[in-house]
């Protein structure tokens, strides 16, 4: 409900106001050191996985192709550090199965300039040659989606699109790697906007940023183009306001129609984090051989914002940055919607927007009681579903009435519901556990 | 180094079920406190009695099934207080007893404990005794005797399995002015008689124990309220709709029906629409759900006062709105995002 005589910063309805545990979006964004040994991943995006083109021995430079992408809805891989190719075979990945990656020795005192780059005049490109550059760096959603940015950008072509949502919210705890991007890379950033807006042939771009960040919000401001394409406007603070739904609804009012895209009500959507490196790596012909991430947590002694060799293995990010050695719990991504790892040779990807270390377990199992419909989930989730009727048929197994009654589909996992349950009922690993047993039920 | 590892989300609130019950005990404090001012010893005893039977019962219904205690949640203390404070201050202690059981054994724990039970447990208490004991329920005193912190209410101490003590001589003795044994919704009823405003909202008239008070009542809920224990809805929804009721009557026929006043301010309304109907496990979840529940509680209890053969009828509301839940949640399931109906801006 938004009244008209009191304006206040755009939002969602419902939500949730967690401890945001921002004290890093105040330090400059650091470089960290190469480790010894980087492994990386030959599948970092949502897609066919890269095919590799280097054999084991063979040196490399930083910036060198060592995987080539299979088809469009793949991305090429780069290497982040120069240095000799160690072995090629299958290594742990942060969704604890073993992925085929490249690991490469990195050379020591070598610097983090990158070797191999072909500067390109990137405004004489047409939508196709723009779309192929695009693929060629290699860019997949940095926000943690990994979707493969040349597919997104490329909208379908009956889709109209009139607004590109560029989302800067950056509304999970902890996580300030956007907020620093935005304030110390927003040339990056603008340019960025109008290689996506030119591919999308939408007029306009509104870039949305949470209004606890008012030095982005400055920085990008002081540095707009006076035409009015791109604007700025500030988000309430809360949790989760950069989700797609939620973001666009905040700026436009818009609902995706459930099931659909964006692109149905005419709204192209990308992390500024993307859009950034986008506007950085296609003008230098270069490809993602790093990324800004966040590093952060009780247990580690310098938290702050790092760039991060791709490939470098969490074990060695935590030494750099003093983590403790007693850490109990390592996320990926933020506390709301990250995973935990179950081990430190764990590589950083594309796909890495932070690194939490905490020494005690977050949310260490309390007791928990049967469900006392007291509707606080009810009244949080974005999405407007009823997690209280659909934990009480996940307990008993319900998982088709979920579905077909509940919406269970249109969950998307955001956490609000379990973070605010009185009862401490593990509501959205139910709602994984349905859609798996749906999904298993569906194919079989 | 062992590593944990879990789903997300890796964050929760402060906010338990422990903590929730907790604080509604602590806000039903204050109310139990002034009945005691008003009523003395009986009170006192009345409300140790009950709340400690509720807990007896708890305790020994979770060791017959096996379970760990569940007294730590809060549960059962806030079921015996709101259970006592709805009794008449002059209710034999045997009969509080058996109240409780009912109230814990058959209003909760046959439903599986908290959270699965369909009506209130303290008012599945009430309704039993209200059915059993029909004159010991209507025992009234008047509030603030002068012997009320030296002698007990003979009636209190009536023995197991008899009928209540006579209190004539104790009533005698309490020099209170025109003390008639009768609630204001009773002299109401069957006199025509208002009680003044004032009387209404400090609680100097003869009712249930914890009933009296109006202006405690609202300062306990607001408490609540403010520490988002409880659901603003429910109460304004409950107290909206029995207004309005009230007023309609009133405009057409100021002579048979009461002041809105005496609607809103006396009898349980107040007690029933704060702290009984807001009971989480029994009312409704959905936004819509919880306006039809709570009006629903509202206007039933104006019904059931004018045209039923009670004087009160909150607990009767109440109960009813508790039985239609489960189905009011059902047909007002919230819409879905991204299923709206009107074209998109």
């Amino acid at each position: 409900m938004r009244l008209p005589f009191f304006k206040r910063a755009a939002t969602f309805e419902h939500g949730i106001h967690p401890v945001y545990h921002k004290e890093t979006g105040s330090l400059p964004i650091k470089r960290m050191a190469f480790a010894p040994k980087l492994v990386v991943p030959l599948s970092q995006h949502i897609g066919k996985p890269a095919l590799c083109c280097v054999s084991v021995g063979q040196e490399v430079l930083r910036g060198q192709v060592i995987a080539t992408a299979d088809g469009v809805m793949s991305l090429p891989v780069h290497a982040p550090a120069t240095g000799v190719v160690e072995a090629i075979g299958p290594m742990p990945a942060a969704s604890g199965k073993m992925v085929d990656s490249i690991t490469i020795r990195v050379y020591e005192a070598d610097s983090q300039e990158v070797r191999v780059g072909a500067p390109r005049d990137v405004e004489s490109l047409d939508k196709q040659a723009l779309l192929a550059a695009i693929q060629s760096t290699g860019i997949a959603g940095l926000g943690g989606a990994t979707f493969p940015a040349h597919v997104k950008l490329n909208v379908p072509a009956d889709a109209v699109i009139d607004t590109l949502v560029v989302n800067g919210a950056e509304c999970e705890p902890f996580l300030t790697c956007d907020h620093r991007v935005m304030v110390e890379r927003t040339q990056d950033l603008l340019r960025g906007i109008r290689y996506a807006l030119k591919i999308s042939g939408a007029p306009r771009a509104i870039i949305g940023v949470e209004d606890n960040k008012p030095d982005a919000i400055a920085a990008i401001q002081a540095a707009l183009p006076a035409d009015g394409t791109i604007t700025v406007q500030a988000l309430e603070t809360k949790y989760p306001q950069g989700a797609e739904d939620t973001i666009i609804y905040a700026l436009l009012g818009r609902e995706i129609p459930a099931g659909q895209r964006p692109a149905s009500i005419g709204v192209l959507m990308n992390n500024v984090m993307t859009l950034a490196y986008l506007g950085r790596l296609l003008p230098a012909g270069e490809g993602m051989v790093e990324r800004v991430l966040t590093v952060a947590g009780p247990a580690v002694k310098k938290p702050g914002n790092y760039i991060v060799p791709i490939g470098t293995p969490l074990r060695f990010l935590l030494e750099q940055v003093g983590a403790s050695s007693n850490a109990k719990e390592i996320i990926l991504g933020g506390p709301m919607m990250g995973m935990t790892i179950s081990s430190l040779d764990v590589p950083v990807t594309k796909g890495t927007s932070g690194v939490l270390a905490f020494a005690e377990a977050t949310a260490e199992a309390q007791r928990s009681y049967a469900c006392i419909k007291c509707g606080e989930c009810v009244n949080v989730c974005p999405k407007f579903l009823n997690p209280s009727q659909l934990g009480l048929l996940a307990a008993k197994r319900e998982y088709e009435v979920m579905a077909e009654r509940y919406n269970l589909d249109r969950c998307f996992e955001c956490g609000c519901c379990s973070y605010v349950c009185p009862s401490h009922i593990p509501l959205v690993q139910q709602f994984r556990i349905a859609k798996a047993v749906n999904r298993e039920r569906a194919t079989a | 180094m062992s590593m944990k590892l879990r789903t997300s989300p890796h964050l929760i609130s402060d906010r338990s079920v422990e903590r929730i019950m907790f604080h509604v005990v602590l806000a039903l404090l204050p109310i139990c406190a002034f009945s005691v001012w008003q009523y003395g010893l009986s009170a006192l005893a009345l409300l140790v009695t009950v709340t400690a039977s509720c807990l007896f019962t708890e305790r020994w219904l979770n060791r017959a099934s096996g379970e760990a205690s569940t007294l730590g949640d809060w549960s059962a203390v806030i079921t015996g207080l709101l259970l006592a404070l709805t009794l008449p201050p002059a209710f034999p202690l045997w009969m509080g007893v058996v109240a409780a059981f009912v109230s814990i054994a058959i209003g909760k724990a046959m439903f599986g404990g908290l959270g699965h039970n369909l009506f209130n447990p303290a008012l599945i208490g009430r309704a039993f005794v209200q059915a059993a004991f029909p004159t010991a329920i209507t025992i009234w005193v008047p509030a603030y005797a002068s012997q009320r912190f030296t002698e007990f209410i003979p009636s209190t101490l009536t023995l197991p399995f008899m009928m209540p003590n006579d209190n004539v001589h104790w009533v005698a003795q309490a020099s209170v002015d025109g003390f008639t044994g009768a609630t204001p919704l009773a002299r109401w009823k069957f006199e025509h008689f208002a009680y003044p405003f004032e009387d209404l909202l400090t609680g100097a008239v003869s009712a249930s124990t914890g009933e009296t008070s109006a202006v405690l009542l609202v300062a306990c809920g607001l408490y609540l309220i403010a520490r988002r224990f409880m659901d603003w809805r429910i109460p304004v929804a409950v107290l909206g709709s029995a207004l309005l009721v009230a007023w309609v009557f009133r405009m057409y026929d100021p002579v048979t029906y009461p002041p809105i006043h005496l609607v809103l301010f006396s009898g349980g309304l107040m007690l029933g629409a704060l702290f009984m109907a807001t009971d989480l496990a029994t009312s409704p979840v959905t936004p819509v759900g919880v306006w039809i529940y709570g009006a629903l509680i509202g206007v039933v209890t104006v019904m059931i006062r004018y045209f039923g053969g009670l004087t009160e009828g909150v607990m009767y509301a109440i109960l009813l709105g508790n039985a239609l839940t489960p189905l009011i949640d059902q047909y007002t399931q919230p819409r879905v995002f991204g299923t709206r109906q009107r074209r998109n801006k």
